[in-house]
């Protein structure tokens, strides 16, 4: 009981702040609270994740926002610039463009979503196991590793989705094929720095298996610098997705996919050139919003990157 | 005896490297729902020649033959035959490969001449306004799509200001004019003699290029930014200032020449990721190279002409990739 009395009298924010944490959940959430305050500095990265956050609001509320439905034509309308009853004009079947942003935002969210849920994770068994087992294990892994970061992704994925026929799914598939590499290096890097590691011993003479140490162990001390490097690279992910929708292997019509949306508009850029160009600036803002993001992430998690 | 073995060494490796690629290229092949046989022969053949077929394309061959098989056709430099062409895909791509090579190789000029000096200056400036917005100008360009970025420029310069002329590599009446002899139209012009068409081709050359080589500037910015601040720590650089050089002296004469080795290998990567992505800026801009090549052959289904694309692409990117390593081993004495 005489404990209580050295903790500073401060409410929430010094039991936060304490040196001297009671739980491991107070101690946990004092880091984090500690990574929030050096995050909130930085004006851009917070401009980054009220974007992205904007994203998953639009996502989520999408029916309640969008002004009209995303398929609801009106030929008489069509083409339409910009205004009071169209924010953002019509496209060339009289669709709101505003109303297929905002239902293109989910479509979005889940090539994000379903890319950062595989291709890292991909990475982290990989990189980790390698990093960890070492010997042959390790070589092979990596050289394997090498030969994927030294194809061109882009091009591969194209590939990918030609043989595969095109459609969202696949383009999914595509893209979380070619980016796993990177994931593995990091993890593999940051396994090895640890593996020697006086914590990592004291577990393995205390007869934790091999498969344990790595779960328990390892990979949780891999995840900063992977998440740092997924929301990097989230962005590139959107531009690729929405460049294969561009390129008409992507999603299909009408769903509105915004790289697919680009390429509706492209016949009509020169006079009617709202339709091509919203879609790009949505790709933009969202895009620059995880690039934001991930860079102020960098500086808060990962202090050797700068 | 240690350069000969490292020198095997990475023989070896680019050699496995290229055996992944024909892998991959390979199984992408099989898993095409695109029955090879019947469309050879057509959906009517009768059982007995459709047997024929697949054995004739050694289809009945266990995977690794039929893997070894495709090794060693690629070899020879055989990659099938294109169907919307009906040309080998090998005489096709080395046609438009050129037209490629033209526009990445003006766009790294754009991307090394504008990046260099903007990491140069961010370092100097570090923490400052400049490095912020040097900083900020590459996540922007980052973040921009580039099929986007090219349609909303014709838009501005070719459409609106009239500042250059639209999409393709010559206007319509100088097209056919000159005969290919190198591929790269502006070469071809000078080679011919024609004044008029090779500036032609430059105007047509500026906006693509252009665009493209934003792509590779806030990369290379941000490495030399990188390079240039390790180099400014070092004592020598103290040494230079005592000795009262100017700073610009110091800057970019001893700390940019001491980075010229690593900012060589960088702007070599830069080059390789700039024929990828030529895929999408060739599209929109009827630029005929090996980007809108593959493209087309995608949208009609043309399997063999997008393998074949995609294996020399891949071919080029591991070949550069190998010469910056190369380069950098060559040129910087500490690396041998």
């Amino acid at each position: 009981m005489s404990a209580r009395a050295d903790s500073p009298p401060l409410g929430w924010r010094g039991w936060l702040t304490t040196d001297t944490p009671r739980s491991r959940a107070q101690a946990r959430l004092g880091r984090a609270w500690a990574g929030w305050t050096g995050f909130r500095r930085n004006r851009l990265a917070v401009a980054g994740l009220l974007i992205v956050v904007a994203l998953v609001v639009v996502a989520a509320l999408a029916p309640l926002l969008a002004p009209y439905h995303p398929y609801a034509q009106d030929l008489g309308n069509r083409l339409q610039p910009p205004s009071a009853a169209h924010w953002l004009g019509t496209d060339a079947f009289g669709r709101d463009i505003l109303s297929r942003l905002i239902f293109g935002a989910r479509l979005t969210l889940m090539i994000v979503a379903l890319v950062a849920a595989t291709a890292p994770l991909a990475g982290l068994v990989i990189g980790t196991v390698a990093g960890y087992l070492g010997g042959w294990v390790d070589t092979v892994l990596m050289r394997i590793t090498d030969i994927a970061l030294a194809f061109p992704k882009l091009i591969l994925a194209l590939a990918f989705v030609a043989a595969l026929g095109p459609g969202i799914e696949n383009a999914v598939i595509a893209i979380a094929i070619t980016s796993w590499p990177p994931y593995a290096r990091i993890a593999r890097a940051e396994t090895l720095t640890v593996r020697r590691a006086d914590f990592i011993s004291a577990a393995r003479l205390q007869g934790a298996s091999s498969l344990r140490i790595i779960l328990g162990h390892i990979m949780p001390l891999c995840v900063a610098s992977l998440i740092v490097r997924t929301t990097l690279d989230m962005a590139g992910v959107i531009l690729t997705a929405a460049g294969l929708g561009f390129l008409g292997l992507g999603a299909q019509p009408p769903l509105p996919e915004w790289g697919a949306m680009i390429a509706s508009g492209r016949q009509y850029v020169l006079e009617q050139w709202w339709v091509a160009a919203m879609p790009g600036l949505a790709i933009f803002i969202v895009s620059l919003g995880f690039n934001l993001l991930g860079d102020g992430l960098r500086d808060v998690l990962d202090p050797k990157g700068d | 005896m240690r350069t000969l073995k490292r020198g095997l060494g990475l023989i070896v490796t680019v050699a496995v490297t290229l055996l992944g690629l024909l892998l991959v290229t390979f199984l992408i092949g099989r898993v095409v729902p695109i029955d090879p046989v019947l469309s050879a022969l057509g959906d009517r053949a009768s059982a007995e020649s459709y047997e024929q077929m697949r054995r004739a394309l050694g289809l009945d061959l266990p995977l690794w033959q039929q893997f070894a098989r495709y090794v060693g056709d690629v070899l020879h430099g055989d990659l099938g035959v294109s169907v919307l062409t009906s040309r080998p895909v090998l005489e096709d791509v080395l046609r438009v490969f050129p037209a490629t090579l033209e526009l990445a190789t003006v766009a790294v000029i754009i991307g090394a001449v504008l990046g260099v000096p903007a990491g140069v200056f961010a370092a100097t400036h570090r923490g400052g306004w400049p490095d912020h917005a040097i900083r900020l100008l590459g996540l922007i360009g980052h973040s921009v799509p580039i099929f986007w970025l090219g349609l909303m420029a014709l838009l501005l310069f070719y459409a609106r200001l009239d500042w250059v002329p639209g999409p393709g590599r010559f206007d319509v009446f100088y097209e056919g004019l000159v005969e290919p002899v190198t591929g790269v139209a502006s070469i071809d012009a000078l080679l011919a003699g024609e004044p008029d068409v090779f500036w032609n081709t430059l105007h047509h050359l500026i906006l693509p290029s252009a665009i493209l080589g934003l792509y590779s500037v806030a990369y290379i910015a941000r490495m030399t930014r990188g390079f240039m601040l390790d180099q400014l720590r070092q004592e020598y650089i103290t040494t230079a200032r005592v000795k009262g050089l100017s700073e610009a002296r110091v800057v970019w004469r001893h700390a940019l020449g001491n980075i010229a080795v690593p900012l060589i290998t960088v702007i070599a990567l830069s080059y390789a990721g700039l024929l990828e992505g030529s895929v999408l800026t060739e599209t929109v801009f009827a630029w005929p190279g090996l980007g809108l090549y593959i493209t087309n052959s995608l949208l009609s289904a043309d399997m063999n002409a997008v393998l074949g694309g995609t294996l020399v692409v891949g071919a080029v990117f591991i070949a550069l990739n190998l010469l910056s390593d190369l380069l950098y081993r060559l040129l910087d004495p500490r690396a041998r």
